[in-house]
């Protein structure tokens, strides 16, 4: 049954440029896709590692300016890909450092005052982020001569570094690191007694996020061709946030439902809905009143009541029966 | 050589010492009992010996290595596992993956974010061996949060036990057990072999006075009496705590 339902949908994704109608919607789903990635890996820290970050977006950013910077230098495609990630990496070393001096809420006001210092360069240092403007790339690169200039090119390249990713994080939290990261997460003091350097294990965990939150940020360079000091805002990286607590934290499905959710409010819905922002925030209460565990797990939840409720229940045993009183 | 040995340990919270110059010495294999009332500083003394809390001054051997200046994590690579007061177990998890992170504690495989752990074969054989061997094989596959208050305590000890340690510091092991639960403990703890060193806290007289063989009372933070249980018993500053005589 799962093996079927990964199929069709494995089907329904390569193939969805041919039946989902106009170029606009291919890109929405390859919105989807990077924002999927971005969300994958922001839950490694906040559904995983249990430490809820709001300075995501700085890492998506320098990954984008970075390869922004690569390419206008005229460097190929590997070279941008490696240096993005690389600068991520590094950056996100440098952040992890410093915010795990903290748990808690110390932790998440560690990474929204880093997340201000890298939306302060974006758009204080004009040398090198060209400040407010921006800095655009005039053509998409060409990855082992592939052309990624349409809309299906992009969302197939994009697909490809979905699945990996989603891959990798299904391997990363069936392995005994992902199993240390959630013991750290729910046992700490245990952890370290038990003989855990907690803080190297959050410390990776932080470089495994950032890597693939580098990795969407690259790729939404390649999609947008620009980048600005609006993607490493605050309120970009609450944004994510909302993906990943909207989806549900801690599973591998969640960050992706609560991508599609927020695309598909900010693009979709915004076209015919004026005040699109005051239904987004509306659906986010919801969820936390009625599945405050996040979409996946609760729709799971209230899937499995309907089947259990539907199921007939044997006959009550009348007193006395058994007995043959 | 000693297994334990703890000299002129202090410690301070601001202005409160909870530890004030403790001396203890446990040989290898011997089952020594720590008893005092309560804020006598009993837990404190393992928080300092296995590192979770650091020391004002004083310091510690294991076997003759110093312990002093290890973090905790290394303390239990280097042979010493704990059981807490108030469980600490990882609720959402089954006992066999309890017992499993504990085994990975000290195994190199911890690092490993690629093979997967419920294919672990030698890991999860001996996983299962630790639960058996504190009667709760039958239950390694049941989430923590279905169990009893006595099978968790099992499971914290199975937990530490998995590390095979060389010295194993037991916290109130029998608290808030039923007599039937405190039985099965009891002979949980009764059948650990004489390599393994116990140090246990412990308020429950008549299951601790069986197990041990020294006992060490504290006071205020302070080891005022050590000795033989027939020493302990009958030294008047046990009755004068214990009793206010």
């Amino acid at each position: 049954m799962n093996r079927a339902a990964l199929a069709i949908a494995l089907l329904l994704l390569a193939t969805l440029p041919f039946w989902i109608g106009n170029s606009f919607y291919v890109n929405v789903a390859t919105q989807m896709l990077i924002y999927a990635i971005f969300a994958l890996g922001l839950n490694v820290l906040v559904g995983y590692a249990g430490l809820v970050t709001l300075g995501h977006a700085a890492l998506f950013g320098v990954a984008a300016y970075a390869g922004a910077t690569l390419i206008n230098s005229g460097h190929g495609h590997i070279i941008v890909a490696i240096g993005a990630c690389l600068a991520t990496l590094a950056v996100a070393a440098i952040f992890a450092v410093l915010a795990l001096r903290g748990t808690g809420l110390g932790f998440v006001m560690i990474t929204v005052a880093l997340g201000q210092i890298a939306w302060g360069i974006a758009y204080r240092w004009i040398s090198l982020t060209n400040g407010d403007n921006g800095v655009s790339i005039n053509a998409r690169p060409a990855p082992f001569g592939l052309s990624l200039e349409s809309a299906p090119a992009l969302y197939w390249a994009t697909l490809v570094v979905f699945l990996v990713a989603v891959v990798a994080m299904a391997i990363f939290v069936a392995s005994p690191f992902g199993a240390s990261l959630r013991g750290a997460r729910d046992q700490p003091r245990r952890m370290t007694a038990l003989g855990y350097n907690v803080w190297l294990i959050r410390f990776l965990a932080f470089l495994f996020s950032g890597f693939w939150s580098g990795v969407a940020g690259l790729l939404y360079l390649y999609y947008n061709q620009f980048v600005s000091p609006q993607t490493v805002a605050l309120s970009a990286s609450a944004e994510a946030l909302l993906m990943v607590i909207a989806g549900g934290t801690g599973t591998l499905l969640g960050p992706i439902a609560g991508a599609i959710l927020v695309i598909v409010m900010k693009d979709i819905a915004s076209a015919y809905i004026e005040r699109w922002n005051f239904v987004l925030g509306a659906i986010f209460v919801l969820i936390v009143v009625f599945m405050p565990e996040g979409l996946v797990p609760g729709v799971v939840r209230l899937c499995r009541r309907v089947i259990a409720a539907r199921r007939p229940r044997a006959p009550m045993p009348v007193l006395g029966e058994e007995s043959g009183e | 050589m000693t297994a334990l040995e703890v000299r002129d340990l202090n410690k301070s919270f601001g202005g409160l010492r909870v530890t004030r110059t403790v001396n203890l010495s446990v040989a290898p294999g011997e089952r020594r009992l720590i008893i005092g009332p309560n804020g006598a500083g009993k837990t404190t003394l393992f928080n300092l010996i296995t590192g979770e809390l650091r020391a004002d001054s004083g310091s510690m051997m294991l076997f003759g290595q110093d312990l002093t200046r290890e973090p905790a994590r290394r303390r239990a690579h280097l042979g010493l596992a704990r059981t807490y007061q108030i469980i600490t177990l990882f609720p959402g998890e089954t006992l066999l993956r309890n017992v499993t992170l504990s085994l990975l504690g000290l195994s190199r495989l911890r690092w490993n974010p690629i093979v997967r752990i419920d294919r672990q074969s030698e890991l999860l054989t001996k996983a299962h061996a630790a639960l058996a061997r504190v009667g709760l094989g039958h239950l390694a596959e049941r989430p923590v949060g279905q169990t009893s208050y006595g099978e968790r305590r099992r499971v914290e000890i199975a937990m530490a036990l998995a590390q095979s340690p060389r010295v194993l510091l037991l916290d109130e092991p029998f608290a808030g057990l039923s007599i039937d639960e405190r039985r099965d403990v009891l002979t949980v703890i009764n059948d650990i072999p004489r390599d393994v060193t116990i140090v246990m806290i412990e308020h429950d007289m008549d299951v601790a006075l069986e197990f041990a063989e020294r006992i060490t009372v504290l006071h205020f933070g302070e080891v005022i009496v050590e000795g033989t249980r027939a020493e302990v018993v009958e030294h008047p500053r046990t009755k004068e705590i214990y009793l206010g005589e």
